[in-house]
C-alpha cells in the first residue's frame, strides 16, 4: 500500500474553512502564470470553465475534446436547472440548507467541507453566468424567476427553458472561445486523451490521439485537468450522449489515481422507456416536469385499460401514498426505486410493462394549457418526436434509465487526485454528491469546480511545486505513446466477426442487471466472473477494420468498451464491497422494513478509494473515513 | 419497414466522393434515423465494408454534432427536428432516401458525412461573447432584464450550431447562425457595451471564412432545427448598419496590446 489518502480539508468552522483557506493560499504573481502550462481534458461545464477562467488569469492552457467542438459537450444537454442559495423567494433557503439537502440526498456519503463550499459557491456562479449573458427566465419585473427540484422543500432552482445545460455550457464556451482568440487557450477538437504521463510521481502531460489523422502525440504539462464527464454509457443504454466514456479517467487509474465510490451511479426516474432493439440511448425527461407532472400505475396489476379510462380511485399515486411531504418530488434514487417496484409487480404500463405514467392531466385543467406550454413545451415537443404520442392529451409512459454518475476520481479538498498535479473537475471527480446527485445540483459542481476552486487551488499547486522542466521527447512521453499506439494497433489487428456494438450491448445487459438500480451478492459475483471472459472475447473476437490514419469511428469506440469492460469489474467489486444500501446503491440484502435504504454507518462511513494494483493483482481498497461535525447523519426521511 | 438508401461516400475531403446504394430491410417505424445508420453501419461491418462515417453525440437534438441533407432537406423533412430526433415514422415504406453532407465552402467535407465546422467556432472567437472576467460579477439581481428581452434572447440563444442554415442556403451563407449569436447577446443590457463590435467581427470573419450573405429565401429558417426565426436576420443587418455608421470595428483593444 504506497497509497495515502489525505483529504486536505482545512481547519476551523464549516462555514469559514474556504475563506480563510482562500486568503493563506499560495499565490503565482501574474508574470510567472505564464511560464506554466495547464492542460485540460474535457471542454464541458468544468472544462470549459476551468480553462477560460485559468487562461483569464495569464496561464497559458491546452484544452482537448474529442467532439469537433468545445460547445458539443454532453454538459449542453442538461435540461432542468441550476441550484443556488439566493433565497430570492424567501422561502427559508440559505447556503446551509442547501448544503444539508445536498449531504441528506447523498444519503450522507459525501464530504462535508466539500459540500458545503460548493454551496457557498452556487451564489457567485449564478453572477458569473448573468454577466456573461446567460438567458435565465425572469419574472415579469425583471427579476430572476426559479422553480423547484426533487428532494427539497425551497424553489432555489435557475433556468433557461428547458435547455438550461446548453445555455450555461454555452456562457462557458464563449468565455473559452474568447481565450482561444487571444491565443490563452490552445484548442485541440476531436482528439482524444489515451494517456496521463506521470513524472517523478506527478502528472505531468498526457498523450492524445487526433481522430482525424491517428497521429498520437504528447503534450507536457504543469498540471493536468480531467474534466472529462461521468461513465453512465458502462450500462450502453443511458441518457448520456454516445460519445460519453471511461476513457481519460481509467487510464488515470492505471497510473496511479485511486477510483472513489465507482458503484455510485444514478439512475433518472423520468426517461423514455425505450422502443426495440434498435434502441441506441434513452432520452431524460427533465426533472422538472415533476413539478406539475403526477406519477401513477393502475392499482390492479394487467389492467389494460387506456389511461383515460381509469378512474382516479383505481390509479395508484404511489410515490405521493408513500411520501406526502415530498410526493412526487422525492429524490431521484427513490422515485426510481419505486417504479422498479410497481413494475416488478406487474403493474407496469406500456410495452412490455416497463413504464409508469407521468400525468399532466390535472395541471393542465389548473393552470391551463399556455402555461403548461411556457413551462415545458420542448420537453412535450421532444417526447412526441420521439414516441410519436401527444403528452397534452395522454400521460407520458416514463422508466428509469442511467444518467449520472456520482462516483470518480478520488480528489481532496483542492480536487487534486491521488497523483499529484492531475485534477479532476465536474462528474469526472467522485465529487460532493456522495451516495445520490439531487437534481441541478451537476451544473452547480461542475461550474463551481471550473469557476471558482480550481483557479485558486492550481495557483496553490504551482506556488509550492518544485518541478523540473520536461519535455514530450523524453522517456516517459515515448513510453506512453507506445502503449498508446499499442492498444489500438491490436483493436485494428483484431479480425473476429462480431462488431464492438454487439460487445458494449452486452455489457450494458450485463451491468444493469448486475450492478443497476438493486443489487445483491450473487448477481454481482456472478458479473464479476463473467467479466474476464467477455473481456478474453472481446479481443478474440471483435471486428474493427479501417484503418488508423484516418477518421475511424468504430476504433474509437472500441477502445472505449475495451476500457468499460475493464472498469466495469471495479464498479461491481466495489458494489459487493459496501455491505449497506445507502443512496443510489440499494443491495437487496439491506433494506428497511419499508423498503427504503438500509445503511450502516458503523462499518461504511467511508469513500472507497480503489488504487489499481497491477494487471493481474485486484485493487487495493483505501477508505477515506467520513466525519460530520456539522450535521449528524440520521435515516434519510422523505415522509 | 424497406428502405433504399443512396448515402454519399467520400474517403476524404481531398478525394472524389460519389453515392452508393444500400438496402435496409430490417427497420421499424420507431427508429431514429440515426438508428437507421446504425443498423446500415452494422450491416456494413457484417460484409467487411467500412461503415459510413457521420457525427452525433446526444441524439436528444441539443448538442449539434448531427446533420445531413436527407432528399434535398438538411435534417430531413420534419420541420423543427435535428437528424437524431427525426424517427423512421415519417417516411414510407419502401421509400428511397438520398443522403449527404452539409455542402458549403464554409464547410470542407472530413469523411463521408462528417463535414469540419470550426469556421463556427472561429466566428464566436471573433466576438460572439461578452466579456466578463470570472469573479468579476455584480450580484445578478441587480441587473433587471425585462421578461420579454430575455425571452427574445433565449429565443435566440436555442441555436445549436450545427451548420443546417448554411447547409439550406443557396449562398451557404452563415447569417442565422450569427445572426442568433449576436441577437442573443444583444438583446440584453449585458450585452450593450460590446454590441457593435461584435456585429461587426463577427459578421467579418464570417465572410472571411468563406460564407456567402444573406438573400432573404429564408431556408436557413425552415431548415433549422429550433426554428431560429429569420427576424433576427433583419436585426442582425440593422446593428451592422448601426455599426459602420459609428465605425465601431476592430481592432479592438485588448487585441491590440497583445
Amino acid at each position: 500500500m504506497t497509497l495515502t489518502l489525505d483529504p486536505a480539508v482545512p481547519a476551523g468552522p464549516l462555514e469559514t474553512k474556504w475563506t480563510r483557506y482562500r486568503s493563506e493560499m499560495r499565490l503565482v504573481a501574474p508574470a510567472n502564470r505564464r511560464k506554466y502550462r495547464i492542460v485540460v481534458v474535457g471542454s464541458g461545464l468544468a472544462g470549459a470553465s476551468a480553462a477560460a477562467s485559468l487562461a483569464e488569469l495569464g496561464y497559458p492552457v491546452s484544452c482537448f475534446c474529442f467532439q469537433d467542438s468545445p460547445r458539443r459537450a454532453h454538459s449542453i444537454a442538461a435540461q432542468g436547472g441550476i441550484n443556488a442559495a439566493k433565497n430570492y423567494q424567501n422561502d427559508g433557503d440559505s447556503v446551509f440548507r442547501l448544503f444539508y439537502d445536498t449531504v441528506k440526498g447523498g444519503d450522507f456519503r459525501a464530504r462535508e467541507a466539500n459540500v458545503y463550499r460548493l454551496a457557498e459557491l452556487s451564489v457567485n456562479i449564478i453572477d458569473q453566468c448573468v454577466a456573461q449573458g446567460v438567458p435565465f427566465a425572469r419574472e415579469y419585473g425583471g427579476l430572476l424567476a426559479n422553480r423547484s427540484f426533487g428532494g427539497v422543500q425551497v424553489a432555489r432552482t435557475f433556468y433557461a427553458r428547458g435547455q438550461t445545460g446548453q445555455q450555461l455550457l454555452l456562457g462557458a464556451y464563449q468565455a473559452l472561445e474568447r481565450q482561444i482568440g487571444l491565443g490563452q487557450v490552445a484548442m485541440y477538437t476531436r482528439h482524444e486523451m489515451l494517456e496521463l504521463v506521470v513524472v517523478n510521481g506527478r502528472a505531468r502531460g498526457i498523450v492524445v490521439r487526433d481522430l482525424v489523422t491517428g497521429a498520437v502525440t504528447g503534450h507536457a504539462a504543469d498540471v493536468v485537468v480531467l474534466a472529462t464527464g461521468g461513465y453512465s454509457n458502462v450500462y450502453y443504454l443511458s441518457t448520456n450522449a454516445k460519445g460519453c466514456n471511461v476513457t481519460a479517467i481509467w487510464r488515470a487509474y492505471k497510473r496511479g489515481a485511486a477510483f472513489a465510490n465507482p458503484c455510485f451511479t444514478q439512475i433518472h426516474p423520468t426517461c423514455i422507456p425505450p422502443s426495440g432493439d434498435h434502441q441506441s440511448k434513452l432520452t431524460l425527461m427533465s426533472e422538472s416536469l415533476r413539478n406539475d407532472g403526477r406519477i401513477w400505475v393502475p392499482r390492479r396489476s394487467g389492467d389494460a385499460r387506456l389511461p383515460g379510462a381509469i378512474p382516479d380511485a383505481e390509479r395508484d399515486y404511489y410515490l405521493e401514498r408513500l411520501y406526502p411531504s415530498y410526493g412526487n418530488l422525492v429524490p431521484r434514487d427513490l422515485a426510481s426505486r419505486r417504479a422498479k417496484e410497481v413494475c416488478d409487480e406487474g403493474r407496469g404500463v406500456g410495452p412490455g410493462g416497463q413504464g409508469v405514467f407521468l400525468d399532466f392531466r390535472e395541471a393542465i385543467a389548473r393552470l391551463g394549457r399556455q402555461t403548461i406550454t411556457e413551462r415545458y413545451g420542448n420537453l412535450f415537443e421532444m417526447y412526441e418526436r420521439i414516441t410519436g404520442q401527444n403528452p397534452y392529451d395522454v400521460p407520458m409512459r416514463i422508466y428509469p434509465a442511467p444518467h449520472y454518475t456520482m462516483g470518480g476520481l478520488w480528489v481532496d479538498y483542492n480536487l487534486m487526485s491521488t497523483v499529484p498535479g492531475l485534477f479532476v473537475a465536474g462528474e469526472a471527480n467522485f465529487s460532493d454528491h456522495g451516495a445520490n446527485r439531487l437534481g441541478a445540483s451537476a451544473l452547480m459542481q461542475g461550474l463551481a469546480d471550473g469557476y471558482f476552486i480550481l483557479p485558486n487551488t492550481i495557483g496553490h499547486y504551482l506556488g509550492g511545486a518544485k518541478l523540473e522542466p520536461v519535455s514530450v521527447d523524453d522517456a516517459a512521453f515515448a513510453d506512453a505513446k507506445r502503449d498508446a499506439s499499442e492498444r489500438t494497433d491490436r483493436l485494428l489487428a483484431a479480425r473476429g466477426k462480431k462488431s464492438v456494438d454487439v460487445f458494449h450491448r452486452e455489457l450494458g445487459r450485463l451491468m444493469w442487471n448486475a450492478c443497476g438500480m438493486s443489487r445483491n451478492r450473487e448477481n454481482l459475483r456472478s458479473a464479476m466472473e463473467r467479466l474476464p471472459a467477455l473481456r478474453r472475447e472481446f479481443w478474440e473476437t471483435v471486428s474493427v477494420g479501417g484503418s488508423g490514419t484516418d477518421l475511424n469511428q468504430n476504433l474509437e469506440h472500441a477502445g472505449r468498451v475495451a476500457d468499460f469492460l475493464e472498469f466495469a469489474e471495479l464498479m461491481c467489486r466495489d458494489a459487493l464491497e459496501r455491505e449497506e444500501s445507502c443512496g443510489c446503491h440499494f443491495r437487496e440484502e439491506f433494506q428497511t422494513a419499508s423498503g427504503e435504504a438500509k445503511r450502516n454507518d458503523q462499518r461504511f462511513s467511508y469513500v472507497a478509494a480503489w488504487e489499481y494494483a497491477g494487471p493481474d493483482c485486484p485493487p487495493v481498497l483505501h477508505q477515506e473515513a467520513l466525519q460530520y461535525e456539522a450535521v449528524h447523519p440520521t435515516e434519510r426521511s422523505y415522509t | 419497414m424497406h428502405l433504399t438508401l443512396h448515402v454519399w461516400r467520400q474517403p476524404r475531403g481531398s478525394r472524389v466522393g460519389k453515392f452508393v446504394r444500400y438496402e435496409v430491410s430490417h427497420a421499424t417505424s420507431d427508429m431514429s434515423f440515426l438508428e437507421l445508420l446504425d443498423v446500415l453501419n452494422e450491416q456494413l461491418l457484417a460484409s467487411q465494408e467500412e461503415p459510413v462515417a457521420f457525427d452525433s453525440d446526444c441524439r436528444e437534438g441539443i448538442c449539434g454534432s448531427c446533420g445531413m441533407v436527407i432528399n434535398g432537406e438538411p435534417h430531413g423533412p420534419q420541420p423543427g427536428t435535428a437528424t437524431c430526433q427525426l424517427h423512421l415514422r415519417q417516411f414510407q415504406d419502401g421509400a428511397e432516401l438520398w443522403i449527404e453532407p452539409w455542402r458549403a465552402r464554409g464547410f470542407p467535407v472530413i469523411k463521408d458525412l462528417v463535414v469540419d465546422r470550426s469556421a463556427f467556432d472561429r466566428i464566436i472567437q471573433a466576438g460572439g461573447f461578452i466579456t466578463a472576467r470570472t469573479g468579476s460579477a455584480p450580484e445578478a439581481n441587480t441587473l433587471l432584464v425585462p421578461k420579454r428581452d430575455a425571452d427574445t434572447a433565449m429565443d435566440a440563444a436555442e441555436c445549436i450550431g450545427c451548420g443546417a442554415c448554411v447547409a439550406a442556403c443557396p449562398n451557404a451563407s452563415a447569417m442565422l447562425f450569427v445572426a442568433a449569436k449576436a441577437s442573443h447577446l444583444g438583446a440584453l443590457p449585458q450585452g450593450q457595451p460590446e454590441r457593435y463590435s461584435r456585429t461587426i467581427e463577427m459578421v467579418q470573419q464570417m465572410e472571411r471564412e468563406g460564407f456567402g450573405s444573406c438573400t432573404n429565401h429564408a431556408e436557413c429558417t425552415a431548415a433549422c432545427p429550433k426554428s431560429i426565426s429569420i427576424d433576427f436576420i433583419a436585426r442582425l443587418n440593422r446593428d451592422f448598419l448601426s455599426a459602420v455608421r459609428q465605425d465601431a470595428g476592430p481592432p479592438r483593444m485588448e487585441k491590440a496590446e497583445r
